[in-house]
């Protein structure tokens, strides 16, 4: 099925109350084009892709309104959101058309007349006047909405349907149709009779295969623009909810369905997300990330326990929700836990519980382990990464860390400054720490010191501009230990040496 | 109804006295005699520790002494593979990386911390690392928990500290608090330590030794507070030790406040130059935190 909008552009920017024609314009080769025009100024026969100049000489009272292809863009958006309600399978075919897959799903609202009505009627409230056309392929249904009047198609009757329309609602380039036309072969009826060799000779493959298409002679599915869930399960409701109450026992209803079907197909899902669809068309969606395989109700309905309350801004059911779905987008093989004997497994998916619950409460990035890399720029050494980073890509993740010496001091410090802080020193000797160096209005008398130890950049990194430096590990006289470095180079020495406080030692 | 639920209550009474101490008695050591007489034992695993930094600079001392603590109350079997220690989950507020550095791995393990059994939670503020510390502490699998807000801040009260012992005790888990910059309050923390830096033996051609700190006990709910101990940090025992001697002779120190080699180690709190009764009187910590600092 597909839905054409054509007066998107006009509603979006407020269709004005005044009685001047409202138009659209875009610089289209350097001259400003009507792109799209509201139903007066169709009346006064203005049509898209006139020359504004040429509008403005037959209707001097126009509303002149630039094109802002963004904000179409994610008014499109939302609108394919509000589709899911319909089918989860809604694939975005710009500009401004939307094409859903509802192979199996007319029947749940009705059949497919039903369907179109209930679509037609949700959108008439928001304003949008919408030109819809079901068919057996898509494309039959894109140049039914796009160039024909829409309407349902009864199974094998596309040929028929589309006969008559342009071959321009092939969607093929504008020299292809020139060509055709040229040739005397306007419609797509009059392309059907030819024979197809010579045609695919002078146009190519790409022709006959779109003609088979929207023909119904092959079919091709739609590429959704959220990929359909693992599995899913949804609640609709014919008066709107709005208490918590009632929307935590649906969450919980259809969570428990989830574990059912999950636990059918022996997977367990690494993603949930609960779609809230408003009845106002706003559709607020929540997703909850595992860091392995899950299907027990109580953990997911916990960690959406923690999303909901971690919200910026709360779930807001304004005039309540007519239609809560809960999705598994990703899920993957999970077998029974086998609880050892020592409970070492119990002790494990423990700690895995509390890692998807902290990644629930505050978000992917701000939950961090290290991983070891192989390089000495203290920069680059360690690296924190989000916790549910996968490790097996690339080899950081199997290096170990480097054993300290034995009975050693710690020769790299605790605590890390990025970037850098410089420090103001006096009492310089030319191959050696200062003697004392202020930090943070505070001088420090230094008392031990061991260096340099001369770390230089990685060569073969580009983006490593920075010069050698001498590392010193350096105590004042009060026991606080720090990490200098001597900014370099050291062939050209600059006029005045630079000191860098970049650690602390415990 | 009475006749039942009074034989279940007297039940469930005389469980909780059964677990009560013995959970209490659940305790790990400094490695140190003299401290652990003076904390009963040893400090309580299922309890929360604070740990204040006194100066500004002092913030590392302080988080390298939680450090320790934390791999003092898990340790590493000696026979690897026989357990591996429970997790760390460090809370941390993100201002401590701005004024303080961020946690620098290879430091961790130069320490003696494993940085693979490390998970961090960065918390936008003071109340997200404590949720965070509550959420981690429920969790019985962990090898401890380490809360590190920064600053002054009135989300951490006797409530706040209370709810995380209370979850401590729960899980049997310890909390280890981390204060930098901020003066002592009333809390519900079972001992509160006051750390700073402190000058570490030299080694050849003097190079700055193993990790030093002065320690102070400035409350203990199980004993006796008040004291200081001046101790170094082994990272290869996994141990404190008392620090051996002031400093080594014949090396000038100019600026050092205290007389050459004149204090025994091993007798705690016989000169300090910090008073116990100081760190205690707020206004009077405050002064020696700006001398400090100074």
């Amino acid at each position: 099925m597909h839905s054409q909008i054509p007066h998107l552009r006009n509603k979006q920017d407020g269709a004005t109350q005044d009685e001047a024609p409202l138009v659209i314009v875009d610089k289209i080769n350097g001259a400003l084009r009507l792109m799209a025009v509201d139903a007066r100024a169709l009346a006064l026969g203005l049509t898209p892709g006139l020359a504004l100049a040429d509008a403005r000489a037959r209707v001097p009272a126009i509303d002149v309104v630039a094109l802002d292809a963004v904000a179409d863009d994610a008014c499109v958006e939302r609108i394919a959101d509000l589709c899911d309600r319909w089918t989860p399978l809604v694939a975005l075919d710009p500009p401004h058309g939307l094409l859903l897959d509802i192979s199996g799903c007319a029947h749940l609202f009705g059949g497919e007349e039903s369907l179109l009505n209930d679509i037609g009627r949700r959108f008439a409230h928001g304003g949008l006047n919408l030109r819809m056309a079901i068919a057996g392929t898509p494309d039959a249904a894109r140049a039914l909405a796009r160039f024909g009047r829409g309407g349902i198609v009864p199974p094998g009757g596309e040929a028929r349907a589309v006969g008559p329309l342009p071959v321009a609602a092939l969607g093929i380039a504008s020299d292809i149709v020139h060509g055709l036309s040229r040739a005397g072969l306007k419609t797509i009826a009059a392309l059907a009779e030819r024979p197809t060799i010579p045609l695919a000779a002078r146009f190519g493959d790409d022709l006959l295969a779109r003609l088979r298409r929207v023909l119904g002679r092959e079919d091709i599915r739609i590429t959704p623009r959220r990929p359909p869930p693992a599995c899913m399960a949804e609640r609709h409701f014919a008066e709107p909810i709005a208490r918590t109450s009632d929307i935590e026992a649906t969450l919980t209803r259809l969570m428990m369905q989830i574990a059912d079907l999950l636990h059918k197909r022996g997977e367990g899902g690494r993603y949930f997300e609960a779609s809230f669809f408003r009845s106002d068309g706003q559709v607020t969606r929540i997703a909850v990330e595992t860091g392995r395989p899950v299907r027990d109700p109580k953990v997911v309905l916990r960690l959406y326990r923690e999303k909901l309350e971690a919200l910026d801004d709360p779930l807001d059911p304004g005039f309540g929700f007519d239609l809560i779905r809960f999705t598994v987008p990703v899920a993957e093989p999970l077998d029974e836990a086998q609880v050892s004997l020592d409970g070492r497994i119990n002790e494990e998916s423990d700690v895995a519980d509390l890692i998807d619950r902290l990644v629930a409460r505050f978000g992917r990035d701000r939950v961090q382990r290290f991983i070891a890399r192989d390089t000495h720029d203290p920069h680059r050494t360690a690296f924190a990464v989000p916790v549910t980073y996968e490790s097996g890509k690339g080899t950081a993740t199997t290096l170990n860390w480097p054993a300290p010496e034995p009975y050693e001091p710690p020769l790299r410090p605790l605590q890390l400054f990025d970037p850098p802080q410089p420090v103001e020193t006096t009492a310089e000797a030319p191959d050696g720490p200062p003697r004392r160096f202020q930090w943070r209005r505070s001088w420090h008398e230094i008392a031990l010191a061991e260096g340099p130890e001369r770390i230089a950049p990685e060569w073969w990194r580009r983006e490593s501009g920075t010069p050698t430096r001498d590392y010193y590990r350096v105590e004042d006289v009060n026991g606080r230990r720090f990490w200098l470095f001597r900014a370099g180079p050291y062939r050209n020495p600059p006029a005045k040496t630079l000191w860098y406080l970049h650690g602390l030692f415990a | 109804m009475t006749h039942t639920a009074l034989p279940a209550l007297r039940r469930s009474l005389a469980r909780l006295e059964r677990e009560g101490p013995a959970r209490a008695r659940d305790v790990f050591s400094l490695g140190l005699p003299e401290v652990d007489q003076t904390l009963g034992g040893g400090l309580s695993r299922g309890a929360l520790h604070e740990v204040y930094a006194l100066g500004g600079p002092d913030v590392a001392a302080a988080t390298g002494f939680a450090i320790a603590m934390a791999l003092r109350a898990a340790p590493v079997p000696a026979t690897p593979g026989l357990a591996i220690p429970g997790p760390i989950v460090w809370a941390r507020q993100d201002y401590v990386d701005m004024e303080a550095g961020r946690l620098h791995a290879p430091g961790l393990a130069e320490l003696g911390l494993d940085p693979d059994r490390v998970i961090v939670v960065q918390a936008p503020d003071a109340l997200g690392v404590l949720r965070a510390g509550a959420e981690a502490l429920r969790c019985s699998a962990l090898g401890a928990v380490l809360i590190e807000p920064w600053g002054e801040t009135s989300a951490i009260d006797l409530v706040a500290t209370r709810r995380l012992s209370l979850a401590a005790g729960d899980s049997g888990v310890p909390a280890l608090m981390v204060r930098l910059a901020a003066n002592p309050k009333p809390s519900a923390a079972a001992t509160r330590w006051a750390v700073r830096s402190l000058p570490s033996q030299a080694l050849e051609a003097g190079a700055p030794g193993l990790p030093a700190f002065a320690i102070t006990l400035l409350r203990n709910r199980a004993g006796s507070a008040g004291h200081e101990w001046r101790v170094e940090w082994n990272r290869d025992e996994r141990c404190f030790r008392n620090r051996q001697r002031e400093q080594e002779p014949g090396r000038a120190r100019p600026a050092l406040p205290r007389p050459v080699g004149a204090v025994s180690a091993n007798r705690p709190g016989a000169r300090p130059d910090w008073p116990a009764s100081a760190l205690t009187d707020p206004a009077l910590a405050e002064q020696t935190r700006w001398r400090d600092a100074g």
